[in-house]
């Protein structure tokens, strides 16, 4: 009975999807403010519709009901409770409900947050959200329902939740990503909504600027989990392999971070708006393009959802849809603008142009390499060698020119820099960051030309930003003065930064100087890197759960001291017969130790992989870093103003609290509308 | 005039989606590829075991051979390697393996502790033979009969199912007797 109410509780959600995407709209654009009142119930009753049927699905799988297909194929009755919690978007139709499920738990966000925007714009708003999420319910109900029904043959037990995902990080990675995804949404609803008006002006910016933030932070976060998940659960060690799922979370996150610059300079100075209104497009067309990607089969991929072409045609039609009539509004509607220039050549925009182009140059080296087995496929050319080598080659320099072009950007002024004043401020960060830089390969005993390079970006953009820090906080009334009167949005800025350098300085160093050791052991026998030896004490067997486990005991020491015990594992699940390699970890800040059990390789013999990690955990520690900067941006007083701005003059308005960040900006007081 | 350019964006996005729409449905590990039909390429390239000694086409001269594309850097090519020794020693395929874009040492490493499924190795660090045929990553399997006529190509991770369905049949097909 109850997964019923749950798909009629889908089919519910869809009608006022329905109602959603077209009433306020019509009242927007015929005025009738009765029509556009509706948005906001409308708005939380899709959401609650949609929050129940995700409720009775997680209800089917803690009740073990295998008469649901989606459940049987997807749990068992032995699997932990929090695992039958997590499988519920564990394969595609639960994952699709959940991506639904925010998509309109962000709609009501914006409902609740929005109430000092004009009526018509945020009506307008909330009916692009509904339009979207009238296309994901229909795919939901036409070609994936999660609730249907195996009748009258239920099967006596599940089938199980994919042991790779029976993970604490597949509990919090999927929903993180999607928050992500989905998010961007909000930024693409206000630029459809900017775009009908024709109101690109600053106050659109400003609005779409922190629901911007939040996404990319939440994107951030949960490209950091997917990374940390494969560290440690697949069992080799990598971190990021250019998996074409990985992929398409990278791509919304780099037009995204293309974005959050872009729209900066789009509120403080006005100008860029055909540019940011495109990345907004862009950075949701990329959300969904990496859905497609995933869910139709059209790639191999270690974690692609099985794949199904009614499926892959169904998506690429919401694709299709959604980013023609996007692009075809654009191309009509973005203001062509032969605005004098009012930027010098060293001005603040000019280095956040740049910055824009090169996350377009990542972005499509990125996209190429993802799609090249297509495009080469559908053109007959199959005449090309690129894989992981082709990204580490040509990715790490566009990385490492983001980065030498921030050091210099953070000191930039808006409309002019003066080059000998910049000169003199760049002096402290280039001595420090090559100081840096050659430390870091003597202490670890090599030189490498690529070391040395990412070393000084990672050290140049954590200097520049510390001094940039030094600088602002410089007040008569003392420093932790000066500190204060800097603006939540100022600090945000700040760590979003000190974030990749710290996530440079992790892949840069763990990259070239980790170690790698594959080996042959036998138990008692003892095998070392450097000053450390892994003794391979015992090997033994072990029942979990769900499991059955042979687990190795490994003792570590450095020149005779231990150091930790380590228990890799090989498991194999009992349901689906596969078998998982657990490793054993020792973490920490500086360095990991990180040991897998391989393969029995001989009667009493087996392969072992030893690695030894330096600053791999900088990798994620930086990418919460930029998360935490991302939402602390967002808690930026100048978000929460009391008075309504009128919109048509809005651009005027944005100075009003968004000085104190930029006390030393000359331009802050003439945010021009060029429109 | 320039409001003609703001389309540029809506043009390149429907060149995508028709690429896109062609994948659909398509087994996107069984690839063609130009060379089916034709012999294996000219190269002249330095075995992995020993930089003396220089390898060339001729070494698939009078066995069906599977020649298999890998790399340390891949961790697919790790995925299938079990079941590589297992096609080796246990049904006595003949394979011939690729190292492609890889070091030699750490490669003669991995074969030392993970097994050698591979009766000779050719050393492609600069992916130049896997250019010539097409290879876009690893791993990629080649069925390449006696003649040395490329037969067949398979992208993806080689398993049990993939041996009994696909490679077996045309193994035997071109082996003669099996």
């Amino acid at each position: 009975m109850l997964p019923e109410l749950g798909q009629f509780s889908l089919i519910l959600a869809l009608l006022l999807a329905c109602l959603l995407a077209t009433v306020p709209l019509v009242g927007s654009l015929t005025g009738r403010d009765g029509l556009q009142a509706f948005a906001r119930p409308l708005a939380a009753g899709q959401f609650v519709f949609l929050a129940v049927a995700f409720g009775i699905l997680t209800h089917a799988f803690m009740v073990d009901d295998f008469s649901v297909s989606y459940v049987a194929n997807n749990s068992n009755s032995m699997l932990p409770w929090y695992y039958k919690f997590s499988a519920v978007w564990g394969s595609h139709e639960g994952s699709l409900l959940l991506w639904t499920m925010i998509l309109a738990g962000w709609t009501l966000a914006v409902a609740i947050f929005s109430r000092r925007l004009p009526a018509a714009m945020i009506a307008q708003v909330l009916a692009i959200m509904g339009m979207i999420c009238v296309g994901f319910l229909l795919f939901m109900l036409i070609t994936s329902s999660p609730f249907v029904r195996i009748l009258p043959d239920v099967p006596a037990d599940g089938a199980d939740l994919n042991p790779l995902l029976q993970d604490f990080g597949l509990i919090v990675h999927p929903p993180m990503l999607y928050m992500g995804y989905v998010g961007f949404s909000v930024a693409f609803a206000f630029a459809i909504a900017a775009l009908i008006n024709g109101r690109l002006d600053a106050a659109w910016a400003r609005w779409s600027r922190p629901w911007t933030t939040v996404a990319w932070a939440f994107l951030s976060i949960g490209i950091a989990l997917g990374s940390w998940w494969a560290y440690y659960e697949l069992g080799w060690g990598g971190w990021w392999f250019w998996d074409p799922v990985e992929n398409a979370s990278l791509l919304p996150w780099l037009a995204g971070t293309a974005l959050v610059h872009s729209l900066a300079v789009t509120e403080k100075r006005g100008v860029f708006k055909s540019w940011t209104v495109l990345l907004a497009i862009l950075t949701f067309s990329l959300s969904l393009l990496g859905a497609f990607l995933v869910r139709s089969g059209v790639l191999t991929s270690v974690h692609a959802f099985a794949s199904d072409p009614e499926r892959g045609k169904f998506l690429l039609a919401l694709l299709a849809i959604t980013i023609i009539s996007s692009l075809t509004l654009y191309a009509f509607r973005a203001p062509v603008v032969h605005s004098r220039v009012r930027y010098g050549s060293l001005s603040r925009e000019v280095f956040l142009l740049l910055n824009n182009v090169l996350m377009m140059a990542a972005l499509l080296l990125v996209l190429v390499g993802t799609l090249y087995p297509l495009i080469l496929d559908y053109l007959d050319l199959g005449r090309i060698s690129i894989g992981e080598p082709f990204y580490n080659l040509t990715f790490s320099p566009v990385a490492i020119a983001v980065a030498l072009l921030m050091g210099v950007g953070i000191f930039s002024r808006w409309k002019k820099t003066d080059a000998g004043w910049l000169g003199k401020h760049l002096l402290w960060p280039a001595a420090w960051s090559l100081v840096i830089a050659v430390l870091v390969p003597l202490w670890h005993g090599s030189f490498e030309p690529w070391a040395f390079i990412g070393c000084f970006a990672a050290a140049w953009v954590a200097v520049a930003t510390l001094q940039d820090v030094w600088h602002k906080s410089a007040s008569r009334h003392g420093r932790w003065h000066g500190a204060q009167r800097q603006s939540r949005s100022y600090y945000g800025m700040v760590l979003g930064h000190l974030g990749l350098a710290i996530t440079m300085a992790g892949a840069t160093v763990v990259s070239n100087y980790g170690i790698e050791r594959d080996v042959r052991m036998s138990p008692g026998d003892t095998a070392s890197i450097g000053e450390l030896q892994f003794e391979f004490a015992a090997i033994g067997n072990r029942e979990g759960a769900n499991f059955t486990a042979q687990t190795a005991q490994v003792n570590v020491s450095k020149n005779g001291d231990p150091i930790t015990t380590l228990y890799p594992e090989k498991r194999q699940y009992r349901v689906q017969q596969s078998i998982m390699t657990e490793a054993g970890i020792d973490g920490g800040l500086f360095r990991d130790l990180f040991v897998a059990l391989g393969e029995q390789v001989g009667d009493n013999a087996w392969a072992m992989r030893l690695q030894y990690k330096p600053l791999v955990r900088w990798l994620w520690l930086g990418a919460i870093f930029m998360a935490v900067g991302g939402l602390l941006a967002v808690a930026d007083k100048r978000y929460r103003i009391k008075e309504k701005l009128p919109a048509a003059k809005a651009g005027a308005g944005t100075k009003t609290g968004a000085g104190t960040g930029r006390g030393t900006d000359p331009g802050n007081d003439s945010a021009e509308v060029t429109a | 005039m320039r409001r003609v350019f703001l389309f540029i964006p809506m043009l390149l996005a429907i060149i995508l989606g028709v690429t896109l729409y062609a994948g659909i449905g398509k087994d996107s590990t069984a690839l063609e590829s130009e060379l089916i039909g034709d012999p294996v390429p000219m190269f002249e390239l330095a075995s992995l075991e020993d930089a003396d000694v220089t390898l060339g086409p001729e070494l698939f001269r009078g066995h069906v051979s599977l020649m298999n594309v890998w790399g340390t850097w891949c961790p697919a090519c790790r995925d299938e390697h079990g079941d590589l020794v297992w096609l080796a020693r246990e049904k006595g395929v003949r394979i011939v393996g690729l190292n492609y874009k890889d070091t030699r040492a750490k490669a003669i490493e991995w074969l030392d502790t993970l097994g050698d499924p591979y009766s000779v190795n050719i050393y492609d660090p600069e992916g130049r033979l896997g250019y010539d045929m097409g290879v876009y990553g690893a791993p990629e399997t080649f069925v390449i009969d006696k003649e040395g006529i490329v037969r067949y190509r398979h992208v993806g991770v080689v398993d049990e199912k993939v041996w009994e369905t696909t490679l077996e049949p045309l193994v035997r097909e071109y082996g003669g007797e099996g």
